[in-house]
């Protein structure tokens, strides 16, 4: 095992969680804003990637691809906000569990009868493809390098956003006291739309820019969906801060534990047996994780104490 | 609109008469599904104690009707190999008997249910939600990388396990077993939510503090509601396998965990039979939309976001004159 391939994998862990940051940022602004659990932000990471996937497929440009990423997932998330979502804010989780658990489905099989079962593909961008290499002779692709510069970008920007401007004054003070500012003037039922809407475009972001390493399909936002609520879990419902650090340690985990814990049981078992049971133990590492933040610490990391 | 005891019984007869007509028209599809209908509502029994009783929105359920599955695929597939079983300290043979599966499935249910229970209840709310979906993604994963037991692709098993005095390969009589089952809990429900226990889960869903205030620990009645609720739906997710002969990780699915939450709401949470009820809805929507279209998925969840909307209680609370449980 080599220092290069060490260092390929970390950045390989960094790109996932960087990925994961986009989906729990969204999440959690809803949660911590809102109060809303939202089951169906994986489907807005899937309109993303097919939105994106049909427009590079159209004009063939990556640029406009991820644009009409943006604009889909964002139009799909104001939509529902204003349609379904702004019922459930006075109910309790299990009617927002349950509704949005319809709104998966429909999207689901809404994408399915218009795109077909068939998975389709998005093709990294000539000007980002092959690899580059980086201080050292590492050997790295420019694509997913690319990602972990977007993904660290984006969380700039949101911190810029709440930290900086007068929409991120609103969103804090809409955690703290939602009556309260309602009262000073604040237009509550937009400013609502507004995140729930930047929420589903993040995610609808990090389904386009992933969907051109995996194939854009039916069903790909669940599981990251899952794994952005252990992020929240271990980061603490409501905080920004820690989505991003839970995302990078979720992220790292999950890569590295795939690669070393196989390695790790080699030095005292035989082959077959370390490989099944490194990766079986690799496969729950993220679980185990998060199961040893609940013991420490019931709220998250940065999670405001209950 | 009548009392929700009559309500109850009429819904009991009807899962038994159906399957019975079938019988005689030499229809057995129908009793097929009938008990399906029966095996599915008895894991929605389970998650009913823990959600409409306990107050607990686990979203992780399918964890325990796998683990009820794979209590039935190890120990038949064990069996039907003439394999012996290691459990690392020692080795037993494999069985083609209900019984003991029915047992092995609920103690392998209860332990999990245990771990499970013991870390998601150090939070509620939203987090329990979370962490109950989390498990859930965990044992899926682990179901598909352990490849002794087939991996992605589940196990078969070639024939029905044995129940003693019964021919389970004939449908009625598997039909009959799992609607015996399905009776039998039920009636256990019923008793558990008169007693002691039952009445002081109830306070700990609707005012913790006071229950707490009584000397008794909320958290810890949920914990026993939890394990309980997990054993009902272990033991559905052996039947279950019996039925379609068939494990796989999909069992473990979020899907499934949805699914069997959805059995609950659309019957009327906490309500006792409305478990069977959402569940009977369900395979017969499935049935007679998905004859009709691919995509019935797209009506079904429209039908839900009618429920939520405008019928809070589900089907039963919309039928019964009495006030629901969780009202």
């Amino acid at each position: 095992m080599s220092t290069v391939l060490i260092i390929e994998q970390i950045l390989n862990g960094l790109q996932f969680g960087v990925m994961l940051f986009l989906m729990a940022a969204g999440l959690t602004l809803i949660f911590g804003v809102m109060g809303l659990i939202n089951l169906a932000h994986g489907s807005f990471y899937m309109i993303g990637a097919f939105a994106a996937a049909a427009v590079a497929a159209l004009t063939g440009s990556f640029v406009l691809a991820l644009v009409a990423a943006l604009i889909a997932a964002a139009l799909a998330g104001a939509l529902v906000e204003m349609t379904v979502i702004r019922r459930l804010y006075a109910t309790d989780h299990l009617d927002q569990v349950l509704a949005t658990f319809a709104l998966i489905l429909v999207f689901s099989e809404g994408t399915r009868w218009i795109f077909g079962s068939f998975p389709l593909f998005l093709d990294i961008p000539e000007f980002l493809s092959g690899p580059i290499t980086l201080p050292g002779g590492i050997a790295y692709p420019l694509y997913r390098l690319a990602l972990i510069i977007v993904g660290l970008l984006v969380a700039v920007f949101l911190w810029a956003l709440i930290e900086k401007t007068r929409l991120g004054i609103q969103i804090r003070a809409g955690e703290n006291d939602r009556e309260m500012i309602a009262a000073l003037g604040v237009d509550i039922s937009r400013l609502y739309t507004m995140v729930f809407a930047l929420g589903a475009a993040l995610a609808g972001l990090a389904g386009a820019l992933v969907g051109a390493i995996q194939s854009v399909q039916v069903g790909m936002g669940e599981p990251v969906l899952i794994l952005a609520f252990v992020v929240i879990v271990i980061g603490g419902i409501g905080s920004i801060k820690g989505a991003f650090i839970g995302a990078l340690l979720v992220g790292l985990t999950d890569t590295l534990g795939g690669i070393f814990l196989p390695e790790v049981f080699k030095l005292f078992m035989e082959h077959s047996a370390a490989t099944t049971i490194g990766s079986s133990l690799a496969s729950m590492a993220i679980y185990i994780l998060m199961s040893a933040v609940l013991i420490l610490r019931p709220t998250g990391l940065f999670g405001a104490s209950q | 609109m009548m009392s929700e005891r009559y309500l109850n019984a009429g819904v009991l007869i009807a899962l038994l008469i159906v399957p019975i007509w079938a019988h005689l028209a030499d229809a057995p599809y129908t009793i097929t599904l009938a008990t399906r209908v029966a095996i599915l509502a008895l894991a929605a029994v389970g998650l009913n104690i823990a959600l409409g009783l306990g107050g607990l929105v686990s979203l992780g359920h399918a964890v325990f009707f796998g683990i009820g599955g794979y209590a039935m695929g190890v120990l038949a597939h064990h069996a039907q190999t003439y394999t012996a079983l290691d459990l690392g300290i020692f080795t037993v043979d494999g069985t083609k008997s209900m019984p003991i599966i029915w047992l092995v499935a609920v103690g392998t249910s209860a332990v999990a249910a245990v771990i499970i229970g013991a870390l998601s209840l150090r939070t509620s709310g939203v987090y329990f939600i979370m962490i109950t979906l989390a498990f859930g993604q965990m044992f899926y994963y682990f179901a598909i990388s352990w490849s002794t037991y087939g991996g992605e692709d589940g196990l078969s098993i070639y024939l029905r396990n044995d129940f003693p005095g019964l021919n389970t390969l004939i449908p009625i009589q598997f039909f009959a077993i799992c609607f015996a089952v399905l009776s039998l809990v039920l009636l256990l429900q019923a008793g558990v939510s008169r007693s002691a226990f039952g009445l002081a889960l109830n306070a700990a869903r609707q005012a913790p503090t006071r229950v707490e205030a009584v000397g008794l620990n909320p958290k810890r009645l949920q914990f026993v509601a939890f394990i309980l609720s997990a054993t009902i739906t272990g033991l559905a997710g052996a039947l279950f396998a019996d039925l379609n002969r068939f494990v796989s990780p999909s069992m473990f699915s979020w899907q499934f965990s949805g699914e069997i939450m959805v059995f609950v709401i659309l019957g009327g949470v906490g309500r006792l039979c409305g478990p069977v009820v959402g569940a009977a809805v369900f395979v017969l929507l499935e049935h007679v939309l998905g004859g009709l279209t691919e995509f019935w998925h797209i009506y079904l969840g429209l039908i839900l976001l009618i429920i939520v909307q405008f019928a809070r209680g589900g089907i039963v609370g919309l039928l019964a004159t009495d006030r629901g449980q969780h009202g």
